[in-house]
Order: structure tokens, then sequence, then C-alpha cells
């Protein structure tokens, strides 16, 4: 898929270092209006500190980031006001109720009494949260936390929108609601960048970017990404996942394996595979309670990515 | 942007007025500790280096000299030849008293009439130099109405007057009656207010760097320093109540004159706050959780307690450690509080401590403002 030609976010060459961490490593992208961004990769991927330059509470050391054409480093108080960042923390007063948060925020962007409190009412309404107007935030479940931040950081109507993790740990309802929320922001033309944990919800994203030590390695729709991952993933349910994880790595048709909770992962050509590992851990005495085809994992698919990356530079 | 930092200040209170253990904290521990203080502030003192000179070398002037030598009150440091020597001894601070037999005392005490003695105090404001003279005064007192009995028996003619009077040359016209109580009672308002409010403004500061909220709030369109004043404002308002109760508190159960112009003081006070709220921001940028907070609060403000001349006087410490003093606002503050409350002067006598503070208040406000703009990345 092409760079949308105006985008409504560019980002170019952008670095930071920590010290001897390079947290973000020369990234590159752009996103359109209209589009919904993923950001996946592990912890420490540099997926936080993305954003904070995006949201301009943190300064790059080089690179260049406009939003709506506006210049973020040159102009931060300007680009701020069509910029809503919703950090992977809860950000907001746990003394205040619901009412009292939307209010603060709708405040401090100056959104006229009228137009914040007719928005509200209808966020809250489609986020089911109504009838907790009145509580306070610190007393919400962790799903209408994250609602109730994203409501308040759509008070201003943003033209950008930057989530940082938005629904982890949120059950899985209110990550539907969520999204319904995300996808009609889509059709009134909000951009939007959302860094998740979970592949599925990458799935939703209109395109993925998958980052790895600061840099991306991977930028594409979902279904190309996961064409690059052939074959099929296995869960092995063991006590000894070490042993097994080495085990299985020798067999053939085996493309990978990772350690999970309570097994491991092994990413495989077909799934009659079964058998063999079965066979193959039963003679070295390991008890395998349960081998199954599961989905893959957003880190199984990364390995799997990195993977491919190292073996097709060495060839 | 003045609507900005109201919003900000109706969201602090709002959080304070939900937050009961909050309204707790800033009202109860310092009116205990107010009472507390006020009770402990009458210290005995014991063994306070003195230097005598007597220039009578008589019989009754060496008995009034061994009465003070022989109390467990006063310590012989020295015996001086003339008025230069103890003059010279007290402001070395090689002793905190000196004690001046004139020529002609025994003569006068003889005659029947009133002898003067003279005490030369350390002077600054130090309590235990005000406890000190007013064991002079019970000393020499004893000894006068000692020596009036026996001229009555001896001549049959009673006085009706006291016998040796203490004359005062370093003179402390105010707190007439050596009340030492009277001199700490203003110092704790000032200390008080210090190490309450430099903890709420950093307590609330880190709070929010570790909460979270304050990266949520910097992606609003205000500017950090529309933030800090936002937070520290509810503080200088809240300091100005605390002053108010816990010197109301000094006044009303301790009996504490207030003799000065409020408003001396009101303006005092809002300097000094404005230094306060400053070393309260700054500890706040250089933390990054509230346990880290708490642990410098307590290196910051004990030296800057002990630095002020609260109850150690500053002419008594080594010269290094007098320079540090300059830059402690508590110093400053300590000596308007004092001055209002015990003396009544006004600007004309205070403007060095106002002009120190404010000074020192803009200086540490503006490199906290500079230091929270660096921590923020
Ligand atoms: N404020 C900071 N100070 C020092 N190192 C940091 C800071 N923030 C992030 N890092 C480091 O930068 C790297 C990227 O972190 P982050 O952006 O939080 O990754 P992610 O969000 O993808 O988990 C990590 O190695 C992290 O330790
Ligand atoms: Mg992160």
């Amino acid at each position: 898929m092409e760079a949308p030609v105006a985008a409504a976010i560019q980002v170019s060459g952008l670095e930071k270092r920590f010290g001897a961490v390079v947290a973000v490593a020369g990234l590159s992208f752009a996103v359109a209006p209209g589009e919904i961004f993923g950001l996946v990769g592990p912890d420490g991927a540099g997926k936080t500190t993305t954003m904070r330059m995006l949201a301009s509470v943190m300064r790059p050391d080089v690179g260049s980031i406009v939003i709506d054409g506006i210049d973020v480093l040159a102009s931060p108080e300007q680009a701020k006001q069509h910029i809503s960042y919703m950090p992977q923390r809860f950000g907001l007063y746990d003394d205040l109720t619901v009412e009292e948060n939307i209010r603060f925020y709708a405040d401090l962007f100056e959104v006229p009494r009228t137009v914040w409190q007719s928005r509200a009412a209808a966020m809250l309404d489609a986020a089911d949260m109504t009838p907790f107007r009145k509580r306070l935030a610190g007393q919400l479940s962790g799903g209408m936390k994250q609602k109730l931040g994203l409501t308040c950081s759509l008070v201003h109507t943003p033209r950008v929108l930057l989530l940082d993790e938005p629904t982890t740990g949120v059950d899985p309802l209110s990550r539907r609601e969520f999204w319904q929320i995300l996808y009609s922001l889509r059709s009134e033309g909000v951009a939007m960048l959302i860094s998740t944990a979970y592949l599925d919800e990458a799935e939703r994203c209109d395109r993925v970017a998958m980052l790895h030590d600061g840099a991306m390695m991977y930028c594409d729709t979902p279904a190309k990404l996961k064409e690059q991952m052939p074959g099929v993933m296995l869960e092995v349910v063991t006590d000894d996942p070490r042993r097994a994880h080495d085990v299985v790595l020798g067999l053939s048709g085996v493309r990978g394996a990772l350690l999970v909770g309570n097994g491991i992962h092994v990413h495989v050509d077909r799934r009659d595979c079964c058998a063999q590992i079965a066979v193959a851990l039963q003679a070295e005495g390991i008890a395998a309670t349960d081998i199954d085809a599961v989905e893959p994992t957003i880190e199984d698919l990364f390995v799997a990515l990195l993977e491919q990356k190292k073996t097709g530079a060495s060839k | 942007m003045f609507e900005r930092i109201f919003h900000l200040l109706v969201k602090e209170f709002l959080e304070l007025k939900r937050d009961k253990s909050a309204r707790f904290r800033l009202l109860i521990p310092p009116i205990i500790q107010m009472v507390l203080f006020g009770y402990a502030a009458t210290f005995e003192v014991f063994n306070v280096a003195t230097v005598v000179l007597d220039q009578d070398q008589t019989q009754e002037s060496r008995a009034l000299v061994a009465d003070f030598v022989h109390s467990s009150r006063f310590k012989l440091v020295a015996v001086a030849k003339d008025r230069r020597q103890v003059q010279d001894a007290v402001e070395s601070s090689t002793a905190q008293l000196g004690i001046v037999v004139p020529p002609g005392f025994a003569e006068l005490l003889r005659k029947g009439q009133s002898a003067p003695l003279q005490v030369l105090v350390d002077g600054t404001n130090s309590n235990t130099a005000l406890i000190a003279l007013g064991y002079a005064g019970q000393i020499s007192g004893n000894f006068g109405q000692g020596y009036a009995q026996d001229l009555a028996q001896r001549t049959g003619r009673a006085l009706g007057h006291p016998l040796v009077s203490v004359n005062l040359q370093e003179r402390y016209w105010y707190n007439p009656n050596l009340n030492s109580r009277w001199f700490f009672v203003p110092g704790v308002v000032g200390t008080l207010t210090l190490i309450t409010i430099v903890n709420l403004t950093a307590f609330a500061i880190v709070r929010e760097r570790e909460v979270g909220t304050l990266e949520q709030i910097l992606v609003t369109p205000i500017r950090p320093i529309e933030f800090i004043i936002g937070k520290t404002l509810p503080f200088f308002l809240i300091g100005l109540l605390e002053v108010s109760i816990v010197a109301a508190v000094g006044m009303i159960w301790f009996q504490v004159p207030f003799k000065g112009n409020p408003l001396v003081l009101l303006l005092g006070t809002c300097l000094f706050l404005i230094s306060v709220l400053a070393i309260g921001l700054l500890i706040s940028t250089l933390c990054k959780t509230q346990q880290q907070a708490f642990a410098s609060n307590f290196f910051v403000l004990n030296p800057m307690f002990i630095l002020s001349g609260f109850s150690f006087p500053i002419s008594s410490m080594p010269a290094v450690l007098q320079w540090f003093t300059y830059i402690d606002p508590l110093r400053y503050f300590l000596v308007i509080i004092r001055s209002t409350y015990l003396k009544g002067v006004g600007l004309d006598i205070l403007w060095p401590q106002m002009t120190a503070l404010a000074i020192l208040g803009m200086g540490l406000y503006t490199l906290a403002v500079l230091r929270f703009h660096k921590s923020l990345d």
C-alpha cells in the first residue's frame, strides 16, 4: 500500500536515545486521514517513545514530525490543538468523577460548554457509560477507564488520535465497544495511530508497522503481514517447556519455537506435524498434556518475521 | 492562560475536597505541633558561658559573683580585666553572657541605695540568652533581697525597693518578661509553614508524575508555566490559611501578643511562600516517586531548619555555615515574624529581609520552572 498523499501524520527520520539505549532509530511513516495505523512490537520496541514524541511531550533527537500540516517540533502548542494522546497508563484523575474529568479536559482545550456537553453525552452513551457519569474515575473497571480516557481525548474533536496500548487488560466486550468508537472516528476522517500487543487487534488496523529495537521491520496491511508467515502455529502444553523447546527445534518441518506461559508455541509447515511432535516428546520422556493449533500471537508473528529476515539476509 | 489556570485550580480543590485524609493532614498536625512546640519551648538552660568583670573588688561584689559562679546556670569561662575584654568575649562568642560589677557597687548597697549590675548578652535572637538573662535577674534579685534583710536587721530600716538592679547593655526591649514561649511561638509558625507547604507541593506534583496524570495533562494546550502556577497557587492559599490558623492558635492558646501590623506580616508571608513553593517544586523535579520526594524533603528541610536561627544563633555558626544561611528563606521569615509579633516593627526596619525574600523567591521559582521543563523529557 502506498503512503497517502495528504498525510495527517508525517514522520521522517525520527530518532531518540536515552543514554546508550536507542529507543527509536530512524523511524519514517505516514498516516492518512481516516486511517488506522497500528504499531506492533515487543516491550521496549519503542512504541511508547514514538507516541510521546508525536504528542510532543518528548523531543526527538533527530527527525521531523508534521501533523495536519503543522510542524510539531516548531509549534507544539498549535499542534496540540489537533492531537489527542491516550498514554499507556491511565492518566485521568481518580478523585474526580467521570463528568468532572471530561469537563476538565474540555476546559483545558477551551471547548465551548454546549459543544462538549452534547459530544460527551453522545460518547458516553455509545460507550454504555451514561449511568456512571457521577462515579469517581478511580472506581471504574479497567475497560470503563479506557473508554473514559478515550472520551476525554475526543472532547476537542482532534484530527489525529494517538492511542498507546489502549485495550491492554480490557475485557472483550469493552474492547469491542472501544473499536466501534474507533471505526466511527475513522469514518469522520480522524487519523489514528494505535499500538497494540494483540494480533487480532492489529488485524483490525488498515496498516501495521512492526517495530524492533526502535526500527521498522515491516509495514503493510495485516493480510499481507500474515502472508509473510506461512504455515501453522501449534501450542504444546507441558511442564518442561525448556527441554521441549530444544527437542522440537531439531525436528523437520519445524520453523521455530517460542516459550509461552504454559508451554511452547511451535511454528510448523503443516497441521499434521502434531503427531510427529507428540512422538518426539514422548521419546524424550517429556509429558505434553495437549498439542493443538492456535491463532498466532503477535509475538509468534514477530519471531517468525524476525527469523525470516535473518535467514533472508544470510542467503 | 488565566482561564486554564483557573480550571486547574478548580480541579485541585475538587480533589482536595474528595480527599478527606488530606484535609486532616493539612490542619491537625500543624496545630498539634504548635501546641507541643509551645510547651516544649520552655527550655531549662544550664552552664551558660559567662565572663565576669569585678571593678568594685569588695566583699559584696565578690559575694555576688560567687552566687553566679556557684549556680548551675552559669559557668565562668573568663575573668576580665576591663570592659573591652568583656565586650570582646561576648562578641566573639567565647561567652554568651558578660557580668560587670561597676565601681562603687558596695558603697551604694551599704547606703541602702539601688546598685546597678551591668549585663551583656550575646546580641542574637537566642532563646538560651534570653533564659540566661532571666536567671541573672533572679540571682541578683535574691542577692539583693538577702542583703536587704541583713541591712534591715542591722539598722532596723526596711527598704521599699530592690537593692540590685540589672542593667542590660544589649537591650531586649521586646519580650520584657523573657518569656521564651513568646520567642518560640512565632518561629514555630514559620517552621511549620515551611515543612507543610514544601511537603504538600512536592508530593502533589510528584504524584501527578508517578500516577501518570502529568503526561496526560501535558498533551493538552496547557503550558508548563500554567501548570506550575495552577499547581502551586492552591498551596499558596493553603499556606496563608495555615499561617493564620497556626498563628491564631499561638495567640489564643499561648497568649503571645501580636504587636505589629498584620499587613507587614502578610507581605512577608507571601514572599516567604513563593520561596517555599519553589523549593517544593524543585524537589518534585528531582524525584520520580513520592518515596524519593519524602527522602529529599527530609534532607532539604532539616538543614533549612537548623540554619534558620530557629534555635541555634546564626552568629555562633562557623563562617561557612553562616554564608549558607543567606540562601535560607526561613532565616529571613523568622526575623520578619518575630519582629512583627514581638517588636511591632514595620517595613522601615524589615525591608532588607523583605528584599532578600523577594529576590530569593524569584530566583528559586525561576530555577524551579526551568528544571521542570527539563524534567519532562
Ligand atoms: N524515560 C526513559 N528513560 C530511559 N530509557 C527509556 C525511557 N523511556 C523508554 N526508555 C527505553 O527506550 C526503549 C523503548 O521503550 P518504549 O518506547 O517504552 O517501548 P514500548 O512502548 O514499545 O514497550 C526501552 O529500552 C526503554 O527501556
Ligand atoms: Mg509502551
